[in-house]
């Protein structure tokens, strides 16, 4: 009895732990952004602001600078927003359609080249990255953020295709082919009947979509310009700017900007994110 | 509408999937051949074919070579780390804990941020004067010494702990999941042949947990040679190029130092090796239910 309890009280230690050394860095970001120069000098990492400033936030928002730009991160953080609204969206709702073929009016072959688009989940982009910015040269999408959202439908459609057509190959063929019987065509079945039972993985890719491209970096720091640098490149080049003075509340702050967003997402739907995770892992 | 064209609607409406799908992963692939084994810098160059000579500059270069080693080492570390992290919490995790959901939630959130927001705070975080050695210094530990991220032997393992701390969590949920689907009789049924616990674990839920520890470092190790964002935000490559690794020397070589063959000769070579771990288990994946149509 005695024993079990020991070890209890172990296992919950390890586990806290555990917890601590995952939530350390969010700890020093946080208080970090939160000091003044001064305070980042006299304290340490892990030392309590003194109070609740919020100038590092401001400066990181709306002022800080990069090199001879200084409006923060704010131009970013819209070019972002309008970067991953419609890329989210399109990826999604053409990887159902995708998903919907694939597995409910499966023809000669769609195995097989479902097969060969699945290669896309896993490629490394580092291969389009070259003759991509010349296609979008070519069409005149250059620098821009459309060039952006062009580019991140292409690159997560194949995973999202996945996720979808994994998902409606479990609804059982019998109430497709019901419907079939009464003479209902392929759109009438995809919005009566598949669509309404779709809401999970719909959530689920969304996220998905939402995250990754929010977060992305590759595409965003080969194929943007001057006014359509997402949130990830404003970040790191101010970050990585080499000023005289660093200053850390402000990349904390700015850091923290650039988190929140898909921070508050897994906050708030964290077990679509986690079912996203393991699906894309685990089936092909 | 016709018999014809409502059979045909399907292939019609995943038609631009498979088209665009391809052009991009496929089409994009040779052309990046193509530029390989041309002499393209500045600017493609599609006039002058060199052959394999870009490969055979590229594995002259001592900076190449750098970032071979360095993948090398961060991609061992980074999965074995990961895993064996994400292994320890997934089997704790399991033994009927409270606030099981909170614990979870903790230990994954990282996945969802930006290994650039990550990668900045870490930085601050193992900065040589003001980070840990800083904290060290005011909890009494006055001659601890922390450069790693500045010293160029060591500042790759700053982006192994940076890249483990942000992926355990993952390796944690795909365990976790593989152990709940394992039967709890068999386990039961061990105890009551009087077998320890660690022993259960070793001898019998670690060999059914086989496929996703295979999933894990399949999915891990693709990752790690992607891996670009956290050395651009932690090290930028730097010092010097000493934590280069394949996917910032190909975007420094692309479009910095306007070596565009040689960029798209490292790209092919990354190219080669995802797929080399990735196409058996795609394959692997694809044979193993031909049924379940």
């Amino acid at each position: 009895m005695i024993a079990k309890s020991v070890f209890r009280a172990m296992l919950y230690a390890v586990l806290l732990l555990a917890a601590l050394f995952f939530l350390a860095p969010l700890y020093v970001m946080v208080a970090t952004s939160l000091k003044d120069a001064e305070q980042i000098r006299s304290g340490n990492l892990l030392s309590l602001p003194a109070s609740l400033n919020l100038d590092a936030w401001q400066l990181a928002w709306s002022a800080a600078c990069t090199g001879v730009d200084c409006r923060g991160l704010q131009p970013y953080f819209w070019n972002s927003v309008s970067m991953t609204v419609p890329a989210v969206l399109i990826s999604t709702a053409w990887g159902a359609v995708n998903g919907y073929v694939l597995s409910m009016w499966r023809f000669r072959g769609s195995e097989l080249l479902f097969g060969l688009l699945l290669f896309g989940v896993f490629m490394p982009f580092q291969v389009v990255l070259l003759p991509m910015s010349q296609v979008l040269g070519y069409l005149g999408l250059s620098s821009s953020v459309s060039g952006l959202v062009l580019v991140h439908c292409l690159a997560g459609m194949a995973g999202t295709t996945l996720f979808f057509r994994n998902y409606y190959a479990a609804i059982p063929k019998e109430l497709v082919n019901a419907a079939r019987m009464d003479g209902a065509g392929f759109w009438r079945i995809f919005w009566r009947i598949v669509l309404p039972m779709s809401t999970p993985i719909l959530m689920v890719t969304l996220i998905w979509q939402f995250t990754n491209i929010w977060n992305d970096f590759l595409f965003g720091v080969a194929f943007s310009g001057a006014d359509s640098k997402p949130i990830t490149v404003g970040l790191n080049n101010m970050a990585n700017t080499s000023s005289s003075v660093k200053s850390y509340n402000v990349d904390m702050a700015a850091a923290m900007i650039a988190g929140l967003p898909t921070m508050l997402v897994y906050v708030l739907a964290g077990q679509y994110f986690v079912k996203g995770l393991t699906a894309g892992a685990v089936k092909g | 509408m016709s018999r014809s064209f409502e059979s045909l609607l399907p292939k019609l409406v995943v038609a631009p999937a498979f088209v665009l799908g391809f052009a991009f992963i496929y089409g994009l692939m040779v052309w990046n051949g193509v530029l390989s084994v041309t002499a393209s810098r500045m600017l493609p160059n599609y006039e002058e074919f060199v052959g394999l000579e870009q490969y055979q500059k590229l594995f002259e270069m001592d900076r190449w070579w750098v970032a071979l080693k360095n993948l090398g080492v961060f991609s061992l570390l980074y999965v074995g780390g990961a895993l064996v992290l994400g292994l320890v919490l997934a089997i704790l995790l399991d033994q009927k804990v409270r606030a099981e959901g909170f614990l979870r939630t903790v230990y994954l959130y990282p996945m969802a941020l930006s290994f650039i927001v990550t990668g900045t705070a870490w930085k601050w975080i193992l900065n040589p004067s003001l980070g840990i050695e800083k904290l060290m210094h005011d909890l009494g530990w006055t001659d601890f010494h922390f450069d790693w991220l500045v010293q160029s032997d060591t500042a790759i393992y700053c982006v192994v702990i940076a890249g483990v701390w942000q992926s355990a969590g993952f390796a944690m949920a795909l365990f976790l999941a593989g152990l709940r689907g394992i039967d709890d009789s068999i386990i039961k049924a061990a105890q009551m042949d009087g077998a320890s616990l660690p022993r259960i674990y070793w001898r019998i839920i670690l060999p059914v947990l086989r496929p996703v520890v295979f999933s894990t470092i399949l999915v891990l190790s693709h990752l790690s040679i992607k891996s670009f964002d956290l050395v651009m935000a932690l090290t930028a490559g730097g010092p010097g190029y000493a934590t280069d690794v394949p996917a910032t020397f190909m975007y420094v070589m692309s479009f910095t130092r306007g070596q565009i063959g040689l960029g798209a000769a490292s790209a092919t070579m990354m190219l080669a090796t995802v797929a080399a771990v990735v196409v058996p288990y795609l394959y692997s994946e694809l044979r193993a239910k031909p049924h379940d149509r």
